[in-house]
C-alpha cells in the first residue's frame, strides 16, 4: 500500500504549497442542535467530503453501525466518540473536530442541544467566531433553536448561520424554508449577530459541499462555501491594546520581562503603557522572542515585554495603551452562566480568574434571571445549572476589565468553587454596578505601633509603589497583600467596622486605627 | 513535563524553551521507559536533553519487567497497564509533580476529542469523561487538591499536519525512525513490524528489507512501520496530502477492543 501520490513536488512546489498554508486563517465554529437534529451526521459529511476522515476511522465505525439503524454510512458514529454516547445514541459532552480546505482551516467545537447541557454549548461558543444552528425542516424554530441563538448571540459570535436540515422530507419545498427564515430573523431582529439561511440535506449532501440539484430556487452560497469566506479575526487586532501579565521572566540581573499573550490590539517598542491595577505608567522598551526581538506585536501573539522603567509587576496585572482604559472594579455587574449541579448561593464565596488573574469573590445579588426561551427577565434567589442571569459579584482585589462586549478576554471569567475546585460559572462582565466604589483596591500600608496594628489604604490609582527602604519596612511599610484570603478577610473585617473606603475624589490615602 | 521522545515531544519541547525564553525551561522532562522503546529513540533522547541542558527524570517499571512483562506473553492491554499507565501514575508520584504536560493532540484518536487543555486527575490519576470540568475562552482552571493532578495538552487542537509543518518550518530535530530507509521487518499483512526485540515469528517467516519509516513512535513490538519514501520533512508533509490512513493505525493498542483508548485513559494512561 504505498501511499505516496504520484512524482514527489518539485522544491519551489513544495515551497508554495507552504506558503499557501501559512496564508490559510482558521474559524473556530460551534455547532448546536438536538439530537434528532442530524447535527453529527452533518459534522461528518463536512469532514468526510474534505477528506477529514481517515479510512480507518471510517472502517471502524463502519463496524460499529451493525445492528444500529443508520443508512450505509452513520456519519454520527465518527463525532460521538465515547462509549456511553455510542450506547445510548446521544452526544454528551463538547468535542473538538478540525478539518481543512484548500482555502481555509477549521475547528468545529461540537456541542450537544438538549437541555440539561446548555453548559456545554456555553463551552463550546466561547472559543468560536460563528455558530451554526441546525433546525429540522419538519419542526421549525423550536425552543432550543431560540435558545442556541440567543446562546451565540450572548457570547459575543459575530456570526450566525441557521441550517435548515432534512429539507429532503418536506419536498424541498422552498414555502418551508422561508418560513423558518422568517420566524428565526423576527427573533434576532435586535440581536448584533450577523446570520446567513442555507436549506440542506445533511444525510442527502444537499447545499453541504456542494450545490442542490433539488432546490435550483435556492442561489446562495452552500453551507461549505460560506464557512470558507466569511471574514474572521479582525476585531481583536483593531481593538485597545490589552496585554494580561502570565509570567515575569528574570533569568538575571540583566533581563526583567513579562510574558504573556496580547489579548487585542498592537505595540511596538517606544509605545507608551500602563501597568494596572498599579496605574504606573512607562513605555515599552522591547518585545523579546525566543526568535529574536520584534518591531511589533499584535493581538493573540505570545511574546516577553520589556519596561523602560523598573515596576513592581506580578501575574495578573495587566499592561494596556494609554487612549482607552480599561475599567477597574470590585463591584463587577455580568451575566452568569451556571455550569454545576450544586445551584448559586446568595453570599457564597467563590474563586474568581479573569484572564490572568485570580482572587476571590463573593455573589452579592441575582438582578434578574433571563428565560433562555422567551428571554423574559425574572426574579431568583438561586440558580440552577444552565440558568443564566444577571449578577453582581465584589471581588476581593479589584478587576482590570473591559466589557465582554468590546474584549472576550479580559470581558470574562470563570467561577470556582473553593472547597470542590469545580468551574461552576461562565460570567461575562457587562460594567462595574456601583460607579463610585471602582477604582478601590485592597492595598493597605501597616505599622506596629506600641503592639498596635495601624493600617492605612492606599489607593493604587494614585500610582503606589512599595518602599526600598529596607530599615522601616521591617516592621512597617506599603504592601500589597497577594494572599487574596487575607486581603479578603481584611476588606470584609474594614466593612464590618464601618470603615468606609476612600472614593480617590476624596482622599489620596487614609489612616485607619483597628 | 511528559516527555515520549516522539515528534510531539519535540514539538512541545520547543514551545516550552520559547514561552520561557530568555529564563531556562523550569521543570524537568519525566519519560515514562517501558524497555521497549527502538534504541534510536533512548539515543536521540540521551543526546537532545543534554544539548538543550533539560533536567531529564526516566521512570521504568522495573518490577514488571522482572516478571517478564511482554506484549506477547501479557497480551498487549496486561502490557501497556503496567509499563505504561502504573508507570506514569508511579512516576508522577514519586516527583509529587501536580500537573504534568503532555504532548497529545485531540485528532487522534475518538475519545481524545473531548479532552481539556487542563485536564483533571483525581487522586488514583484517574479520567472521568462524563464529569469533566468546563473550559471556556482560555481561562483554565488549575486549582487541584493535594494528591490530585492535571494533565495539560498545549497541543491539543494541533493536527498532524499543523504538527509536521511547524517542525519544517522550525527546523525542529525529531528521531531518525520518522524517515524512510530500508529496515529489515517481517511483512505480516498490511503490517510491517521490526524485528529490534525478538518477537514470535509465524512458521517459515522471514525478515525482509523493505523500504519504510515509522509514522508515530511507541514500543518496538507495538509500533508498526508504513510503506513509504519519504526521507524529509518536506516528503513526508507530501505524503501525508496524499493519506488516507490515520496515524495511530500502525498502533495495535488502539484496536485491540472497542474504545479501548478511552479504557486506558479512564485509568490514567497518556
Amino acid at each position: 500500500m504505498p501511499s505516496t501520490t504520484g512524482a514527489l513536488p518539485e522544491t519551489d512546489l513544495f515551497e508554495s504549497f507552504l506558503e499557501a498554508e501559512k496564508a490559510k486563517d482558521l474559524l473556530r465554529l460551534s455547532t448546536a442542535g438536538s439530537v434528532d437534529d442530524g447535527k453529527s451526521t452533518l459534522i461528518g459529511r463536512l469532514l468526510y467530503d474534505s477528506r477529514g476522515i481517515y479510512e480507518d476511522q471510517l472502517e471502524a465505525v463502519t463496524k460499529a453501525s451493525v445492528g444500529r439503524n443508520a443508512g450505509a454510512i452513520d456519519f454520527s458514529l465518527l463525532t460521538d466518540g465515547l462509549r456511553a454516547e455510542r450506547e445510548q445514541g446521544i452526544t454528551i459532552d463538547v468535542a473538538y473536530r478540525y478539518f481543512a480546505t484548500p482555502k481555509r482551516k477549521f475547528i468545529i467545537a461540537d456541542t450537544p442541544g438538549h437541555e440539561q447541557y446548555t453548559r456545554n454549548m456555553v463551552t463550546g461558543a466561547s472559543t468560536a467566531e460563528l455558530a451554526i444552528v441546525l433546525v429540522d425542516a419538519r419542526k421549525g424554530m423550536l425552543p432550543q433553536s431560540r435558545r442556541h441563538a440567543y446562546i451565540s448571540s450572548l457570547l459575543g459570535l459575530p456570526n450566525l448561520v441557521v441550517a435548515v436540515n432534512k429539507m429532503d422530507l418536506v419536498g424541498y419545498e422552498r414555502s418551508v424554508f422561508e418560513a423558518i427564515v422568517q420566524d428565526f430573523r423576527q427573533f434576532l431582529a435586535d440581536a448584533k449577530i450577523q446570520s446567513y439561511f442555507v436549506p440542506i440535506s445533511a444525510l442527502a449532501g444537499d447545499n453541504v459541499v456542494s450545490p442542490s440539484n433539488n432546490m435550483p430556487w435556492f442561489d446562495g452560497p452552500n453551507l461549505l462555501e460560506y464557512l470558507e469566506s466569511v471574514p474572521v479575526g479582525s476585531r481583536s487586532r483593531r481593538a485597545p491594546f490589552r496585554f494580561p501579565v502570565q509570567r515575569v521572566v528574570r533569568p538575571d540581573q540583566h533581563f526583567r520581562g513579562y510574558a504573556g499573550t496580547v489579548a487585542s490590539g498592537e505595540i511596538q517598542p517606544g509605545d507608551p503603557v500602563i501597568v494596572l491595577p498599579s496605574g504606573r505608567r512607562t513605555t515599552v522598551q522591547g518585545i523579546t522572542t525566543f526568535d529574536g526581538d520584534l518591531p511589533r506585536a499584535e493581538a493573540s501573539e505570545a511574546v516577553t515585554l520589556s519596561l523602560a522603567d523598573e515596576i513592581d509587576i506580578i501575574r495578573g496585572d495587566v499592561i494596556v495603551g494609554v487612549d482607552e482604559l480599561p475599567q477597574q472594579s470590585h463591584a463587577i455587574e455580568a451575566t452568569l452562566v451556571w455550569l454545576n449541579a450544586t445551584p448559586a448561593q446568595l453570599g457564597a464565596r467563590y474563586r474568581i480568574k479573569s484572564a490572568t488573574r485570580q482572587s476571590t469573590c463573593t455573589l452579592n445579588s441575582i438582578e434578574y434571571r433571563i428565560n433562555i426561551n422567551t428571554l423574559a427577565h425574572e426574579s431568583a434567589r438561586s440558580l440552577e445549572m444552565n440558568e443564566i442571569a444577571v449578577v453582581h459579584v465584589d471581588t476581593a482585589r479589584p478587576l482590570v476589565f473591559d466589557a465582554y462586549e468590546s474584549n472576550r478576554t479580559t470581558g470574562s471569567f470563570i467561577l470556582i468553587d473553593p472547597a470542590t475546585n469545580a468551574t461552576v460559572a461562565a460570567g461575562l462582565i457587562r460594567r462595574s454596578y456601583d460607579e463610585g466604589k471602582s477604582g478601590r483596591t485592597a492595598q493597605f500600608e501597616w505599622q506596629l505601633q506600641n503592639g498596635t496594628l495601624v493600617l492605612s489604604l492606599r489607593n493604587s490609582n494614585a500610582g503606589f509603589t512599595a518602599s526600598t527602604d529596607e530599615e522601616s519596612s521591617a516592621n512597617s511599610g506599603p504592601v500589597a497583600i497577594e494572599d487574596i484570603e487575607a486581603a479578603d478577610a481584611l476588606e470584609h473585617l474594614l466593612r464590618r467596622l464601618r470603615i468606609s473606603l476612600p472614593n480617590r475624589s476624596e482622599s489620596e490615602e487614609g489612616d485607619y486605627t483597628i | 513535563m511528559l516527555y515520549s521522545i516522539g515528534k510531539d515531544s519535540s514539538v512541545l519541547l520547543r514551545l516550552a524553551q520559547k514561552a520561557f525564553h530568555p529564563g531556562p525551561i523550569p521543570f524537568p522532562l519525566l519519560h515514562i521507559d517501558t524497555g521497549y522503546k527502538f534504541s534510536e529513540m533512548i539515543e536521540f533522547r540521551d543526546r537532545y536533553t543534554a544539548e538543550l541542558g533539560v533536567k531529564l527524570i526516566v521512570h521504568k517499571n522495573q518490577a514488571a519487567l522482572d516478571e517478564g512483562a511482554n506484549p506477547f506473553a501479557w497480551g498487549t492491554q496486561r502490557c501497556c497497564g503496567a509499563l505504561k499507565t502504573t508507570s506514569l501514575l508511579d512516576g508522577l508520584r514519586a516527583g509529587a509533580f501536580d500537573a504534568a504536560i503532555g504532548g497529545a493532540r485531540r485528532d487522534e484518536e475518538r475519545s481524545r476529542a473531548k479532552e481539556r487543555v487542563f485536564s483533571f486527575r483525581d487522586k488514583r490519576g484517574q479520567w472521568d469523561p462524563r464529569n469533566q470540568r468546563p473550559e471556556l475562552w482560555n481561562v483554565f482552571n488549575t486549582q487541584v487538591h493535594p494528591g490530585e493532578s492535571l494533565r495539560v495538552f498545549p497541543l491539543s487542537n494541533w493536527t498532524e499536519m499543523d504538527v509536521w509543518q511547524y517542525i519544517h518550518a522550525e527546523n525542529i530535530p525529531i528521531v531518525p525512525l520518522y524517515f524512510a530507509k530500508p529496515r529489515p521487518m517481517l511483512v505480516r499483512g498490511d503490517s510491517l513490524l521490526s524485528i529490534e526485540q525478538p518477537i514470535p515469528r509465524l512458521p517459515g517467516e522471514e525478515p525482509k528489507l523493505v523500504m519504510c519509516r515509522m509514522r508515530s513512535l511507541g514500543c518496538s513490538p507495538c509500533t508498526g512501520a508504513i510503506y513509504s519514501d519519504a526521507d524529509t520533512v518536506p516528503r513526508i508533509i507530501e505524503e501525508l496530502v496524499g493519506m488516507r490512513r490515520s496515524e495511530r493505525q500502525n498502533r495495535v493498542i488502539d484496536h485491540d477492543q472497542d474504545g479501548s483508548m478511552e479504557l486506558k485513559k479512564q485509568e490514567g494512561y497518556f
